[in-house]
């Protein structure tokens, strides 16, 4: 690198960073964001934790009922990945490049894929919401809907790495359709999927909660119900059985990633 | 008659450079043919015209007495079924077993369902197993395909095309992923099933001491033209040179 | 030839009712068969876990077919005015930016020290634990909890996403940063470098583009988060428009309006992020 290349890439940064100091300044003014005020809140809001977030024994007399939430929040997102992950492995077929159909069913997957993906999960929930009422199919709907837009673009991805040559000897021994999508690229690009919908399980019992809280449903509507009540102790229960819920199963995942991938 | 006649053959990808142009030449059954010619000639092409892995622009191709390209769908899936082919990269399933991979080739035979669902029956399954122990891998059948070395990767894809029962192989460069010795070892199984069971074989090869060993006949391919078609032991250094070194030459003055 | 049959017998593997096998059974296949198995199951299961109360399937599913019809063919206004819009999509993109930049500072430092290369063993650790925790804490509950001591705001929102964005790019980062070579670490080492001459010469440089990609998919993560958050957490912007045309107004017109104005800007961050990620990822990278 010679001298003027240095000062070249030099100039470049410092622009650079003047952007984004521009646009976050930018930022705080339309947020109404107070540097100074936000820093200040942090260590009163962690001695809040600290004092109010305690799990006490009155508390634990919710246990139970807490349990039933959680459970049905952790139904709610595998029931709504494993549906969404089936029907986008057929999208995710007609959308691929390999497996496509034909070019006008390519879109429309692809379509489709975006459409549920880029609108965001609160958004399927509020709209949902309006005719469904207030129940776990509210947010199984909303979960299963966005689920679906984002596992049909990882698929694709995943089948389109899949190695094209083994479709091509197959299409060769006079192999039909379904047969090389049974043969060679399902077994190719599986473990990669299933890796995608453990993620996506993850994620959506996080999503859940936020979803539970907008519709009324599951944990999100529990915790909802005692953080108005400002019942803190249940509430820092509930965060913790979260917590615990989303580590066990982001565990159990990671244990199955190892042995499949 | 011919179990292969390749008639006017002309092939164009994108509308403009012929890759194939006027190709002529007649296969009889239980032939050992080689094609030869520089990267680029359109071997590959030509060889994926016979079984329709690429659509024909130009000419006839008439295997066994029928037309390849006016063939439908399922004739077309009938074709395949009695042209097995082999690649330079084996194109083996990599996460499947070996019996898994050779099964693979009874799919022509098989209706969708009983494809997906894997219905073999014992007889294919016996028959896999006495084709991979004829060509020396019988203890792999059970192992993961990617764990197999190239060479028995490429015996795997042997078997697979043999397993189809077919009348014709297509070979599109076998050895060129693989060292001397292993290259040696196909190219004797290839030349033993063209001998012990009959069956025509058209193989690609960029190696011309191998053709000439190996095949009964070459055919010289340059440019999308043939110009070399005669038994192995009459091409000689001149044609050689033609088939390639003019090529080269050019290559060195650019 | 007779004794090649036999031996063939011998190498078959057969299946309890006599049949030839050609499933290898190894530990992949079953754990493969195993999850599907299990997440069948249970899925199966939730269906009888669900509340379902208030529901009326046929109803809901004609009149949400109605109202998407509305929403998504009659767009439009009307308690608000296109300025007050812009307005709203511009305080959501605030929340979102000044989540993702001050995330990403943090996460920096942060990832140095939790980057195995540059660190000590136990510090790594610990902060890879704090981080996972972190993270199994979903975003709106941190806002929340943010909340009671800041109060509704954009502060308690920024921070609370911000804990979220901190914990996804210390991961990202610190795995970028352990996949330096570490030919280029051991030679500035052995010039008696010190910790921060190697970050600063060595590390960021040939990770800073990585760094960066990362950080626009965080922010295209917290511009849904930050939509979202107006939604359930009082955060304002175009998320709580769009929860007060839904859930107050019942105006399914506006609904569908913002639902576009979001679509977009969304579809416009994914084709970005897809660009940097192809740039700069050659191999396809987990979220
Ligand atoms: N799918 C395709 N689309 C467009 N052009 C192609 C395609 N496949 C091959 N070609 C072109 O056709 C010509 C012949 O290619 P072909 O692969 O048949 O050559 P080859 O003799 O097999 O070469 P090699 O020895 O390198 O394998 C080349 O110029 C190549 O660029
Ligand atoms: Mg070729």
């Amino acid at each position: 690198m010679n001298e003027k290349k240095i000062h070249k890439n030099k100039w470049q940064t410092t622009i650079f960073l003047l952007i984004i100091i521009f646009i976050t300044y930018l930022s705080t003014a339309i947020t109404d964001f107070n540097f100074i005020d936000s820093i200040a809140t942090i260590p009163a809001a962690i001695g809040w934790m600290f004092t109010n977030l305690m799990v006490t024994q009155e508390s634990m007399a919710k246990m139970p009922a807490i349990m039933e939430k959680l459970g049905e929040t952790i139904f709610m997102s595998i029931a709504a990945t494993t549906l969404a992950a089936v029907v986008s492995l057929f999208l995710a077929l007609l959308g691929s490049k390999t497996t496509k159909v034909n070019n006008i069913f390519s879109m429309l997957a692809r379509f489709i894929a975006s459409f549920s993906r880029n609108i965001p999960v609160v958004a399927w929930s509020l709209i949902l919401l309006i005719s469904f009422g207030q129940n776990s199919v509210t947010g199984f709907l909303a979960l299963f809907v966005a689920t679906l837009g984002f596992l049909t673009r990882a698929f694709i991805e995943s089948i389109d790495e899949a190695n094209q040559s083994s479709v091509e000897a197959l299409t060769a021994t006079g192999a039909t359709y379904f047969h090389i999508v049974s043969k060679a690229v399902i077994p190719q690009s599986l473990p990669q999927m299933l890796s995608w919908i453990l993620f996506m399980i993850e994620t959506n019992i996080r999503s859940a909660t936020l979803v539970g809280i907008l519709t009324g449903t599951g944990i999100g509507y529990m915790f909802d119900l005692y953080y108005k009540s400002m019942n803190y102790n249940v509430v820092a229960l509930i965060t913790f059985t979260i917590v615990i819920a989303v580590i066990v199963i982001e565990l159990i995942s990671n244990k199955i990633r190892k042995v499949i991938l | 008659m011919p179990l292969l006649k390749v008639e006017g053959l002309g092939k164009l990808y994108d509308g403009e450079t012929k890759v194939l142009r006027d190709v002529n030449f007649e296969v009889e059954a239980g032939e050992f043919l080689s094609i030869i010619g520089p990267s680029g000639a359109g071997k590959s092409t030509l060889l994926r015209c016979i079984n329709r892995m690429v659509e024909i622009s130009e000419g006839k191709v008439i295997f066994d007495d029928l037309d390849v390209g006016e063939m439908r769908k399922k004739e077309l899936r009938k074709l395949r079924t009695n042209i097995g082919m082999i690649f330079q990269h084996y194109n083996l399933v990599p996460r499947l077993t070996v019996i898994e991979n050779v099964l693979h080739g009874r799919f022509g035979y098989k209706s969708t369902l009983q494809g997906v669902f894997a219905r073999f029956t014992e007889e294919e399954k016996e028959r896999a197993f006495f084709l991979l122990d004829k060509l020396g891998i019988a203890e792999h059948a059970y192992k993961r395909c990617d764990q197999l070395s190239g060479g028995q990767q490429q015996r795997v894809g042997i078997c697979r095309a043999l397993i189809q029962e077919p009348k014709l192989i297509l070979c599109d460069e076998p050895i060129a992923s693989l060292d001397p010795n292993s290259s040696k070892v196909i190219m004797d199984y290839l030349k033993q099933i063209s001998t012990e069971m009959g069956i025509t074989c058209l193989v690609n090869l960029h190696q011309v001491d191998v053709a000439k060993e190996y095949a009964d006949r070459i055919i010289g391919l340059k440019k999308g033209e043939i110009v070399f078609d005669g038994p192995s032991k009459l091409l000689y250094e001149d044609q050689i040179e033609n088939i390639y070194g003019i090529e080269t030459r050019e290559l060195i003055t650019v | 030839m007779e004794t090649s049959q036999a031996m063939n017998q011998a190498l078959m593997k057969r299946k309890r009712n006599g049949q030839i096998n050609i499933k290898s059974g190894n530990k992949i296949d079953s754990a493969v068969k195993w999850t599907i198995w299990v997440l069948t199951v249970l899925t199966v299961i939730s269906f009888f876990f669900f509340d379902y109360t208030g529901l009326q399937l046929e109803r809901a599913i004609t009149e949400t077919a109605h109202n998407l019809r509305v929403m998504f063919l009659e767009p439009g206004l009307s308690h608000f005015g296109w300025g007050e819009a812009f307005y709203q999509v511009g305080i959501t993109l605030g929340l979102g930016v000044l989540a993702t930049v001050f995330g990403a500072i943090i996460a920096l430092f942060l990832s140095l020290m939790a980057a195995e290369n540059l660190s000590k063993p136990w510090l790594s650790k610990t902060i890879r634990i704090i981080v996972a925790f972190i993270r199994a804490v979903p975003t709106v509950l941190w806002v929340l909890i943010f909340a009671i001591a800041a109060g509704l705001g954009s502060e308690a929102a920024v921070l609370g996403m911000l804990f979220h964005s901190v914990a996804y790019l210390v991961k990202a980062f610190s795995e970028a940063i352990e996949e330096v070579n570490p030919g280029i670490i051991e030679a500035l080492r052995a010039t008696g470098s010190s910790w921060w001459h190697i970050v600063v010469h060595g590390v960021l440089p040939s990770t800073f583009t990585y760094l960066l990609s990362w950080t626009f998919l965080r922010f295209e993560i917290n511009f849904s988060v930050a939509v979202a958050m107006g939604a359930a957490a009082g955060a304002g912007g175009i998320g709580f428009e769009l929860f007060m045309a839904s859930g107050f107004y019942f105006d399914l017109r506006e609904v569908g309006f913002i639902t576009y104005a979001i679509l977009i800007i969304a579809i416009v961050l994914e084709v970005i992020s897809t660009r940097l990620k192809n740039r700069y990822f050659p191999s396809s990278v987990k979220a």
